[in-house]
């Protein structure tokens, strides 16, 4: 009777917490033997961090996990392959120099007086490939197969460990449509004898393929259903919530005229004839799912990666932006999405980062003036209660919180007339959160043109006068008015 | 916690300069194992001399002065005769040359009939047999005294000589590290220097002997020879730049390139010879002093001076840290990556052409194998000094400092008689040693706890 009933895994208040994050508040998750189970949720849901604690990449601070109904620690990504559990990134851990047969036998190389036996190497991935059903040739480097075709490797490789469960994440995002078909098809054959867990942002696919789904938002399940039973509507109401649960400090700014004008910005795939324009005391909202092309589009204004084609105004003057240098010169700033390795020099002070895009202010002749510099800082450093024991300070010894803090004032201190925020409050404490919002509406009362970017919903929402929803590179919708946009309306427009 | 300026200081101190110690250690040591009865020579001897026989002996005693005919020697005699006579005493004559010489100034006193109160000697004349025995040979003379100077205990490494001796033998490597401290800060690194002081010296050299006009060469037509060599040098090193900024070929590649194509270069120039024509004066930069400092040591003084301005005050400074440390984010904050990862490389350049025109000069030649393996110490000089290989870290005097220890740990092992191919082996563990410190001083304390207490006094 127990083995009827008790589930392949069973993972029962998992809780983790990074610096400043509660990522995961006791979320539940149960996988059967037979079926595919969509993993469901908004950026930074906690559908990575569940991931990783499965795979063993992160320790989790608290509950249990049990796999055919006996508890189980997963301390190491060994001790998960050894357990049966086999993730595949969706970067994969192929190493492209190697074989198909070496990678997938990496590490269990069949050699026992030291010499590779082949012969048998091949037999065991014949094999494996055999009970996928495709024939690939196991002796080409895996940096010459095609997307599609690793993917087929890393499942042939989890096969060969033995694992129980399998699990993909965003396992279609690079995949054409025939790949994606030839992978459901080895998803059904694979999920009869293997719990399958599938994560995915395309609610088409979940429909197909899965056969429950688990919801998560801000680190809790929110809810787990049988696939018959939910619409596509649904599906978005669990996974946005119902309402805005944090408060955001909204004033709203007179908008002026239009000051950054952005025309039909294009790079490769990533940006596709992206226009828009951003006005005086205008806070845009820039939202979509990760790898929508928002961060990439930022990047082409600000100069940090050249465009093919398109044109950026500012106040009506064309500008010819070739570097950050010039789109600095322009007076516009960026607050890069990831501080740590693009907003600060982590090694020095934080007078010296501060002091970095306000050098030719500061100097005379080449010689920086340090009395200078440190009393401008200074009145950055009390008008932005940045919590430091000295300016001498590291920058990488100060939490996220102070850390953004030290990013704006950089920017500040310019007077930059443009600001684009990048994930702004991404990883700060709450405190923290709430004065960069007082400062954005600071800036916007000042008459800044100001584009936010950002995946947190609620903020996107509560921050912005009007919304744009990126899809695929392309904008995929304008939403005029924030106070009238729902958390659905802009999900609708993300998924497509 | 509040943290005192001058603690603070010290700390910063200790984090940047910590080689420091290890450097005094080390004198402390190569002082204490050389530590030797000296004997006073050339005019320092002498002065000590005029003072001792002055007070022992009363005015218009008669002095005969004993010395050899080298040129430490004649320094002595002339310096102890110039402050004997001006102490009034009667300086009866003056022996710069060999025992026979003695006899004879001996005997000619003898038979003037003059009387002689003090032979004054050094120590290796002092054993003359001539002299040592000149009563048995010299009878009418055998109230006279022999005096010398009196002999003291100083270490031999602690001499100023040997001091200098240190600064002079490092200036090259050291001069050239201060281009190579740049680049590594940049995240970067350069092969290129050890051929670039053969292709400047090479340069300089036949200019000097082709069109200078050879051993009557002008000191005008010296300098602008030598600044031909030092512009060949810095171009190479442009081109690297050039590579490393507009082509992303990694320093390491393009640099490897250069040293062959230097090193070559410098052959085909030199036709595999070694130039010896170059004049006299020549050997100013390598071998003059000024009040007793010799060149090479002052421009490499002066040269460290500009760099630590350059690195600590001046806008280049900062940026050429905050490109190592952060490349993508220095970008993005405005900081021209391409012009300053140029000048970088083209200062290293120029500055091992500097390095190769001084050993020209300190050797009074140049030749194609001048500089092998140099790139090697100079980096050792670098890393010894602090300076992170992985960039973004590393201060300009801690490279003196490196370079410095390599050089007292050299002539330490010189002056204690250790052989070359040892010196080798210890120098190779010395700069493992300086690696081991540099991965502790990143890792080690934060195993030790000791990063975690000071990471959680942060807000």
């Amino acid at each position: 009777m127990p083995d009827l009933t008790t589930p392949l895994l069973r993972m029962r208040g998992i809780e983790k917490s990074f610096p400043g994050v509660h990522a995961l508040r006791g979320v539940d998750l149960e996988l059967q033997t037979g079926e595919v189970l969509a993993l469901l949720g908004e950026n930074g849901a906690g559908k990575s961090t569940l991931v990783k604690i499965l795979a063993g990449a992160h320790l989790p601070d608290g509950g249990v996990i049990e796999m055919d109904g006996q508890e189980m620690a997963i301390a190491s990504p060994v001790e998960a392959q050894r357990g049966g559990i086999a993730v595949i990134y969706q970067e994969f851990n192929l190493i492209p120099a190697l074989t198909v047969r070496e990678n997938i036998l990496l590490g269990r190389e069949r050699n026992p007086a030291g010499f590779i036996r082949r012969q048998e190497e091949s037999l065991a991935a014949k094999e494996l490939f055999d009970r996928i059903g495709v024939g690939i040739d196991f002796d080409v480097p895996c940096g010459q197969l095609s997307v599609g075709q690793q993917q087929l490797v890393e499942i042939a490789k989890a096969l060969s460990l033995k694992a129980r469960i399998i699990v993909m994440d965003e396992p279609t995002a690079s995949l054409t449509p025939p790949e994606v078909s030839r992978l459901f098809a080895i998803i059904r054959d694979l999920k009869t004898q293997h719990g399958i867990i599938y994560i995915s942002h395309r609610l088409d696919e979940i429909f197909e393929i899965a056969d429950r789904v688990t919801v998560l938002r801000d680190g809790l399940h929110v809810a787990t259903r049988p696939i018959d039973e939910v619409s596509r509507e649904e599906l978005i109401e669990l996974m946005v919530g119902r309402q805005i649960e944090q408060e955001f400090p909204k004033q709203r700014a007179i908008i002026g005229a239009e000051r950054l004008v952005v025309k039909n910005l294009c790079r490769a795939s990533d940006v596709r004839n992206v226009s828009f324009c951003v006005r005086g005391g205008e806070v845009l909202g820039l939202t979509g799912l990760v790898g929508a092309g928002r961060t990439e589009t930022a990047r082409l204004i600000f100069g940090a990666d050249r465009p093919d084609s398109g044109t950026i105004e500012l106040d009506g003057k064309r500008l010819d932006i070739h570097n950050p240098r010039d789109a600095i010169r322009a007076g516009i700033g960026l607050l890069p999405e990831d501080r740590k390795s693009q907003g600060l020099v982590l090694g020095r002070s934080v007078r010296e980062n501060f002091g970095l895009p306000n050098l030719s202010r500061n100097s005379r002749w080449g010689f920086v003036l340090k009395d200078q510099e440190r009393d401008a800082f200074a009145l950055h450093v009390t008008g932005l209660d940045i919590r430091i024991p000295h300016q001498e300070q590291l920058a990488k010894n100060l939490s996220g919180g102070n850390q953004q803090k030290i990013v704006l004032a950089k920017w500040l201190e310019r007077n930059c007339e443009v600001l684009i925020f990048d994930e702004p409050t991404r990883g700060i404490d709450v405190g923290a959160k709430h004065e960069v919002y007082l400062l954005i509406n600071r800036l916007a009362a000042q008459g800044k043109a100001i584009l936010m970017i950002s995946s947190e919903m609620p903020e996107v929402l509560g921050m912005s006068d009007r919304i744009l929803v990126m899809r695929d590179g392309a904008i995929a919708g304008e939403i005029p008015d924030a106070r009238a946009a729902t958390q659905q309306a802009i999900m609708k427009l993300a998924v497509g | 916690m509040i943290v005192s300026p001058t603690n603070l200081a010290m700390r910063r101190f200790v984090a940047d300069y910590g080689m420091v110690f290890v450097l005094l250690l080390l004198c402390a040591y190569y002082s204490w194992v050389t530590y030797a009865e000296q004997n006073p020579t050339g005019s320092a001897g002498a002065r000590q001399l005029a003072g001792v026989i002055l007070r022992q002996f009363g005015k218009s005693s008669a002095v005969l002065i004993v010395a050899r005919d080298s040129s430490e020697d004649v320094a002595f005699a002339e310096t102890l005769r110039e402050q004997l006579v001006e102490g009034g005493l009667n300086v009866v004559g003056v022996v710069k040359g060999q025992p026979l010489d003695a006899r004879q100034a001996l005997q000619n006193i003898v038979e003037q009939g003059r009387k002689l109160d003090v032979i004054a000697c050094n120590q290796s004349t002092a054993l003359w047999t001539v002299v040592e025995q000149f009563a048995d040979n010299f009878p009418s003379l055998a109230s006279a005294k022999i005096v010398k100077p009196r002999s003291y205990w100083w270490p031999n490494f602690l001499k100023t000589d040997n001091l200098l001796n240190v600064a002079n033998q490092i200036a090259v490597i050291a001069i050239i590290a201060i281009g190579m401290t740049m680049v590594i800060i940049t995240g970067g690194i350069d092969l290129s220097v050890g051929s670039l002081i053969a292709l400047s010296a090479v340069i300089a050299t036949c200019l000097i002997r082709d069109m200078g006009g050879g051993e009557t060469a002008s000191t005008a037509s010296m300098i602008l020879c030598s600044m031909a060599g030092v512009c060949a040098c810095g171009l190479v090193g442009f081109f690297s730049g050039i590579m490393v900024t507009l082509f992303a070929i990694p320093s390491f590649i393009i640099t490897l390139a250069m040293m062959l194509v230097a090193s070559g270069l410098a052959f085909i120039g030199a036709k595999g010879q070694s130039i010896y024509q170059v004049p006299d004066a020549f050997v100013w930069l390598g071998r003059g002093t000024v009040w007793g400092i010799p060149n090479a040591v002052m421009l490499m003084v002066i040269l460290y001076a500009a760099a630590h301005v350059l690195m600590t005050r001046m806008t280049i400074g900062r940026y050429i840290y905050a490109i190592g440390g952060n490349r993508e984010a220095a970008r993005l904050s405005g900081v021209p990556i391409k012009r300053i990862l140029l000048l970088v490389y083209t200062v290293c350049g120029v500055l091992a052409g500097i390095g190769g025109i001084v050993m020209a000069s300190q050797l009074k030649s140049g030749s194609p194998t001048y500089g092998g393996m140099y790139e090697l110490y100079v980096i050792a000089a670098v890393v010894v000094g602090g300076t992170s290989l992985s960039g973004g870290e590393g201060k300009v005097l801690g490279t003196l400092i490196g370079a410095l220890i390599i050089a007292v740990i050299q002539n330490g092992m010189n002056l204690t008689g250790v052989e070359s191919y040892t010196q080798k082996v210890v120098l190779g563990l010395v700069i493992l040693g300086a690696v081991l410190v540099d991965r502790m001083k990143h890792r080690g304390w934060e195993w030790l706890g000791l990063g975690r207490k000071r990471a959680s006094r942060q807000p």
